[in-house]
């Protein structure tokens, strides 16, 4: 028994076992696989809404470990990029203790989301995770994921992407993802890596939707440090992907994948081979649009909103942000100013109706970021514009791997509502119906 | 009002800094409040700058990352001030109004005039602890310098109490699973041996944060209703 599982031992292209992932050693007694066989498939209602629930204390990458032990994954592919989280490396433990069906180590990030592509592709559910650089080398296989209609987890812990180097979290790289097509959730803690990453898995596979979803969470904050997390019990896994439910037929001899690679008229050029890819995309986004009740039944809605009826201000955020401001709330609450808080957990689909109801009577809005370029704010700004006569403050940032200190986004809220000017946020970042054009002029004339 | 305290420690590479705050975070833990620690790590050696960073708190804790504006100051060696050895210049960088500097230094230190302005300007209150010559006293070495800064801070914060303290310290060497890093463990094994036994070490520990304790109920800087710790009558029997 153990020759032959040594025997099947995988090795990289340099021919180094992989031991990290090798099956655990046996006596010919103990089946290893043994507490996987007998997990038991559970419906994705019971999963998410009914079934007990312990709490542990770990990191997020032991979150997102946890979660693929419960979602029947058949294939995982990874590629240990620095900086990269353990998750990938937690998850070969899982295919050595059976829970993963298929796992090995790809040459690199190109490699590892064409793996991921041709795994889908044959209708097996798939997940890898990467972070920083890798997510910007893989960025062309995962912006053709969605044209593919190719459902599966991707987790993105973001790091710095920019020279020079740096290893802290900047989720400058969710902008790039934005744009693909994908599904793409933001993570502000190590529960919500936990749950996103399950019930990406079920929104993903929906007919109507067929695309993947991207997990992202802030690197190092949430996948180093630990945080309380509630967990079904390990006994219990989703239902298999039932592939022939897809929205285009999985891939075999007879069946090409998907119909940007079938249909000859799409490779030439003229007009049919132009609409057929504008209807296409149309259709992807529209499948992105047709994932809002699915994250509305799995996860509880696209935001969550905390007082904020009659606030002074409202601070919308995303990720660790959401988790600063929540500190900022208080810190707030003590000097006697009410704030109210938006977490936004959906960025694709954006929850623009959500923000546009909840904002309408808003009379200041910040939004914190660990990003230089504001991508938030902007998102923000666009959906209310013409719903809200907010003033919104697009700050304050941190980048570069900084830790956003919760004073900061007190001051913003202060500075905002007192009307004093912004200590730390460009006028170019300050938006809304509430602007005073004056101190816009003051700010055109003294630059 | 949430009673919160977030702490920066800066201290030399062997004084046990990062140790240190992960048994204040556990002691809080222990007494039944809430503490997350995120420590600073740089090239770690001997005597070169480290700094880690605890916030405590009776209520749930959502902020991570790095204490920029700390309520507490803690300053494990003289030298994080005299030759600079601090990631964080000046030391008392980002000290909010009326916060604590705890400094480990026997009686006051002589400041730049600058500094001491500054200070002052922000109302800090500076507490020159012995925490080295407390540790010397009692366990007959410096190692616990750490014991008595943590036994002190946790009477000046009132977030955990000696018993949660005494667990924290079990918990830090007799717990399984507890990761440090290479050259923690290699040190956490001279101590051993100084100590011979597990049993006297955790003993030795123990006193030196009581007086560490006891200094801080002595000089008024405890928190309201924190009272002196007494010798267990059953250690004491032993």
């Amino acid at each position: 028994m153990s020759e032959a599982l040594e025997a099947q031992q995988k090795t990289n292209p340099q021919g180094d076992p992989i031991t990290s992932v090798a099956a655990p050693k046996s006596d010919g007694k103990k089946d290893p696989h043994a507490e996987a066989k007998r997990q038991k498939v559970v419906t994705p209602e019971y999963m998410f809404h009914e079934a007990p629930r312990t709490k542990e204390f770990i990191t997020g990458s032991e979150a997102a470990k946890e979660a693929i032990r419960r979602s029947n994954v058949d294939l995982a592919v990874a590629y240990p990029i620095t900086p990269q989280s353990e998750t990938m490396q937690l998850v070969g433990v899982l295919y050595g203790e059976g829970y993963v069906k298929e796992y090995y180590r790809g040459e690199e990030e190109v490699g590892v989301m064409a793996a991921i592509a041709g795994g889908s592709r044959s209708g097996v559910r798939c997940y890898t995770a990467t972070a920083g650089p890798g997510t910007l080398r893989g960025l062309e296989g995962i912006a053709s994921w969605p044209g593919h209609r190719l459902p599966a987890v991707a987790m993105f812990t973001c790091r710095v992407v920019n020279a020079p180097l740096a290893i802290q979290p900047d989720n400058i790289e969710v902008s790039y993802l934005l744009n693909c097509g994908m599904i793409v959730f933001h993570a502000e803690n190590q529960q919500d890596m936990f749950d996103f990453t399950m019930a990406g898995f079920i929104i993903s596979e929906k007919n109507d939707v067929t695309l993947p979803v991207g997990v992202c969470c802030d690197g190092f904050f949430v996948t180093h440090a630990r945080g309380y997390v509630r967990m079904q019990d390990r006994g219990i896994k989703l239902p298999p992907r039932e592939a022939w439910r897809g929205a285009v037929p999985v891939l075999d001899a007879e069946n090409p994948p998907a119909r940007l690679s079938r249909d000859a008229p799409v490779q030439k050029s003229n007009f049919m081979a132009y609409n057929i890819h504008a209807v296409w995309q149309q259709e992807v986004w529209a499948a992105v649009e047709r994932s809002r009740k699915y994250i509305n039944q799995y996860l509880g809605g696209l935001l969550t909103a905390e007082n904020v009826d009659g606030a002074d201000a409202i601070i919308i955020a995303s990720g660790s942000a959401a988790a600063q401001s929540r500190e900022a709330v208080r810190l707030c609450a003590e000097k006697g100013i009410k704030v109210g808080l938006i977490k936004i957990r959906s960025l694709r689909p954006f929850p623009t109706k959500e923000l546009r109801a909840l904002c309408g009577k808003a009379k200041l809005i910040v939004v914190p970021e660990f990003n230089y370029v504001g991508w938030l704010a902007k998102e923000v700004a666009t959906a209310i514009y013409g719903f809200s006569q907010a003033k919104i403050i697009g700050g304050p940032r941190v980048y570069g791997g900084q830790s956003m200190p919760v004073e900061l986004i007190v001051d913003e809220v202060e500075s905002g509502v007192h009307g004093k000017k912004s200590t730390n946020v460009a006028m170019s970042s300050i938006m809304g119906g509430a602007v005073n054009p004056e101190e816009v002029a003051q700010f055109m004339r003294s630059i | 009002m949430a009673k919160r305290f977030n702490i920066r420690m800066a201290g030399v590479g062997g004084q046990g800094v990062v140790t240190g705050s992960h048994i204040l975070s556990t002691a809080v833990i222990n007494a039944g409040g809430e503490s997350t620690i995120v420590p600073f790590y740089g090239s770690e050696k001997r005597m070169a700058p480290v700094e880690s960073y605890v916030r405590v708190s009776d209520e749930a804790i959502y902020e991570i990352g790095e204490i920029t504006f700390p309520h507490i100051i803690i300053i494990f060696h003289p030298q994080v001030i005299t030759h600079g050895k601090s990631y964080t210049m000046p030391f008392y960088f980002g000290l909010k109004e009326d916060g604590i500097a705890l400094i480990n230094n026997d009686g006051p230190m002589k400041l730049h005039k600058d500094q001491a302005r500054e200070l002052e300007e922000r109302r800090a209150k500076l507490y020159y602890f012995p925490a080295t010559k407390i540790s010397l006293e009692v366990a007959g070495m410096d190692l616990a310098t750490n014991m008595a800064l943590m036994g002190c801070i946790g009477a000046i914060t009132g977030l955990t109490n000696m018993a949660g303290l005494e667990q924290a310290v079990k918990d830090r060497f007799l717990g399984k699973g507890f990761v440090v890093s290479g050259g923690t463990a290699a040190l956490d094994s001279v101590v051993e041996r100084k100590f011979k036994k597990k049993q006297e070490l955790i003993e030795k520990n123990v006193a030196v944060m009581r007086a560490g304790w006891n200094y801080a109920v002595d000089h008024g800087w405890a928190a309201a209703d924190v009272k002196r710790a007494e010798e267990p009558v059953a250690a004491a029997a032993k």
